[in-house]
């Protein structure tokens, strides 16, 4: 691993912080930090100058008409997309934007794709055991066992997921809605200290998308989460009266506030929800 | 009415069986046959005896086994890992050339010249050694350099490869430019490992004359003990967690890397582990055929080896083994018999695997299996 970059304004509090290398560093209460990150992919502009904080512990939904780069912005702190200019930390002390995609996620950031992405050849426990918080070096894998403490874990997150029954099965012969579950279900094994989720309830049934609501709530005391979503049902059921929403449009945030306020907002009005 | 589905409690094991007790049983019994049958029947039986079993066939089946490890070792990275090499031939013929310096340097005063040095230098007037000839009279350097070499230029390759992210048929070309450009190398009568002619008319193996039919037995159990050997450690490897994030890989690479694995130290392994495998089917190869050649590097070569794994069956180990087999016996038939329809028979494999047997021999059989 390589030595987290101290952020330049990291100490302007002028206190001083007690480091661990590679550990979050969130004594300021900021989790993710983006400031006037800016993404070209040759004459588009995804991300114009696109500024972001978000709290530790907050759950953050984003909205924002096609195109408004919420999946480029997403690409830029997984690690996928390199930004052109800006800057990316996790928490004060880890500059993403020098790490590649497995040290960001070892870092601590989990994902959780528009479609859902399951191994599908893999049973639905080995899912789970490949997601797992552990060392995932090469040589620790050849020789790794399964130990009843990660035994557990399985068990429990399978159960909380409603899979129990179907541990041994291929991924692949699950339905939408199961695979959808599955994810989150490996997210929880992967224990991200912040998590994006990308319309997590695209393609669900009803049923589907109030359990899994019920599980991000779950997940909610675990982790911060970023969530981008179209359902603006789903998304008042998220973020409740009080939680903060952010809207972006043409690679930049336009407006944030409650969802109550930004539905207010002329300039979201006219480029999002007037159309 | 409510159906009560009984939930039961889960039990996974710490760790996958290697293999299943009725496979266990079933490698324990071919392994007790082979290893008491063939020394039985061919240097006990007398030659007059239809039991007998020829040198040409002992040979022949030697020959194949060799390249059931190579297909093995293929499959391990294309069946395995999603990397479709086309320049495997490039590994085995690798260790192929490092048992024949040693062979070479074994002939000693033997050869036609009756030099020190081997027939094709002296034709060459080279008047000592390459350095890189030196040492290699001893036996277990050379053994050392069998696994080495191929080992050593796999991981270098596949760093830069892998680390570039260079994927699927980008990949596959590479790998096919990579043996081609070699043979061509090894084609030059200056690199120094007997030009077109290769190495042959080779004399003895640690001492023992090398066409004798109790070294042939040998040859041939030892090839049978490294394809059983190779077999098991390829099981161990695709049972573990390794071979399961491995599989993952093949599958949805981007979704393994956000879980916080990097695929680079995990393709490399099995990429280099494949090529070292590859080259001792190459070692054990070369003695018992007695000659080696750039030819072995044609690009024809590894796209045959693709073939073997492919009739036989993508990821299942057994697969490429039995696939090895059918191929190669088909060949060994077909060229004797009618050697212009060869070509037509491979063109032929080519169109109907893909299109009727995706999953190869071993797919067919479990689907017939399933089905009764």
């Amino acid at each position: 691993m390589s030595q987290p970059i101290i952020h330049p304004t990291g100490g302007f509090a002028g206190t001083v912080h007690l480091r661990v290398p590679g550990e979050i560093d969130v004594s300021h209460g900021v989790i993710l930090y983006l400031e006037e990150v800016s993404v070209s992919f040759d004459a588009l502009r995804a991300l114009n100058k696109l500024s972001l904080t978000i709290e530790d512990g907050e759950l953050r939904c984003i909205i924002g008409p096609n195109g408004a780069g919420k999946t480029t912005m997403m690409d830029v702190i997984t690690g996928k997309t390199k930004p052109d200019s800006g800057v990316v930390f996790l928490g004060q002390n880890i500059d993403l934007t020098r790490l590649d995609e497995p040290r960001i996620a070892q870092a601590g950031i989990g994902r959780k794709f528009q479609k859902p992405t399951v191994f599908e050849y893999h049973s639905v426990w080995e899912n789970l055991e490949l997601a797992m918080k552990a060392d995932k070096r090469w040589f620790r894998s050849l020789v790794s066992r399964l130990t009843s403490d990660v035994h557990d874990k399985i068990e429990e997150t399978l159960k909380m997921t409603r899979l129990e029954s179907f541990a041994t099965r291929d991924a692949g012969e699950l339905s939408h809605g199961q695979k959808q579950l599955l994810e989150i279900g490996m997210l929880l094994m992967q224990q991200p200290r912040l998590l994006l989720l990308d319309e997590p309830a695209a393609g669900m049934s009803d049923q589907e998308t109030a359990q899994l609501a019920e599980l991000l709530n779950v997940l909610r005391s675990h982790c911060s989460m970023m969530v981008v979503e179209h359902d603006m049902d789903f998304v008042a059921a998220l973020s409740g009266a009080t939680g903060k929403v952010t809207v972006m449009a043409e690679g930049s945030v336009i407006a944030d506030g409650t969802l109550d306020q930004v539905k207010r907002n002329e300039q979201v009005i006219e480029s999002y929800l007037g159309r | 009415m409510s159906v009560v589905t009984e939930i039961q409690p889960l039990a996974l094991p710490s760790r996958q069986p290697i293999l299943s007790r009725p496979a266990w049983q079933i490698l324990i019994l071919i392994v007790i046959a082979i290893g008491v049958l063939v020394p039985l029947c061919s240097l006990v039986i007398p030659e007059e005896n239809p039991l007998h079993l020829s040198a040409y066939a002992m040979t022949l089946v030697g020959k194949i086994m060799c390249y059931a490890i190579a297909a093995l070792a293929l499959d391990l990275v294309w069946g395995y890992c999603g990397i479709l090499s086309l320049g495997h031939g490039l590994f085995f013929a690798l260790g192929g050339y490092m048992m024949g310096m040693y062979l070479m340097r074994s002939i000693g005063l033997d050869g036609v010249y009756h030099s020190n040095l081997p027939d094709f230098m002296v034709f060459l007037d080279w008047k000592s050694l390459p350095w890189y000839w030196q040492g290699t009279d001893r036996f277990p350097y050379a053994a050392l350099l069998v696994i080495l070499l191929p080992g050593l230029l796999a991981w270098i390759f596949g760093f830069f490869a892998f680390r570039s992210r260079v994927k699927g048929v980008y990949l596959s070309i590479i790998t096919q430019a990579l043996t081609f450009a070699t043979m061509l190398l090894f084609y030059r009568n200056e690199t120094g490992f007997g030009g077109n002619n290769g190495f042959t008319d080779f004399k003895r193996i640690l001492g023992f004359p090398i066409w004798a039919a109790g070294t042939r037995t040998g040859l041939f159990l030892l090839t049978f003990a490294a394809l059983v050997g190779s077999f098991i450690v390829c099981r161990i490897i695709v049972t573990s967690k390794f071979g399961r994030v491995v599989m993952a890989i093949r599958d949805t690479e981007s979704r393994l890397m956000f879980l916080g694995y990097n695929p680079l130290g995990y393709k490399l392994f099995v990429w280099t582990f494949s090529a070292v495998l590859c080259g001792i089917g190459g070692a054990l190869y070369v003695p018992q055929v007695g000659i080696i050649n750039p030819s072995e590097m044609s690009p024809g070569n590894s796209i045959e080896m693709a073939i073997w794994v492919a009739i036989g069956g993508r990821g299942t180990l057994i697969g490429p083994i039995i696939g090895a087999f059918i191929v190669n016996g088909a060949k060994s038939f077909l060229t004797a018999s009618l050697s212009d329809y060869w070509l037509f028979f491979l063109g032929a494999l080519f169109i109907v695997v893909p299109l009727w047997l995706p999953h190869g021999v071993v797919g067919l059989f479990k689907k017939l299996v399933r089905r009764s």
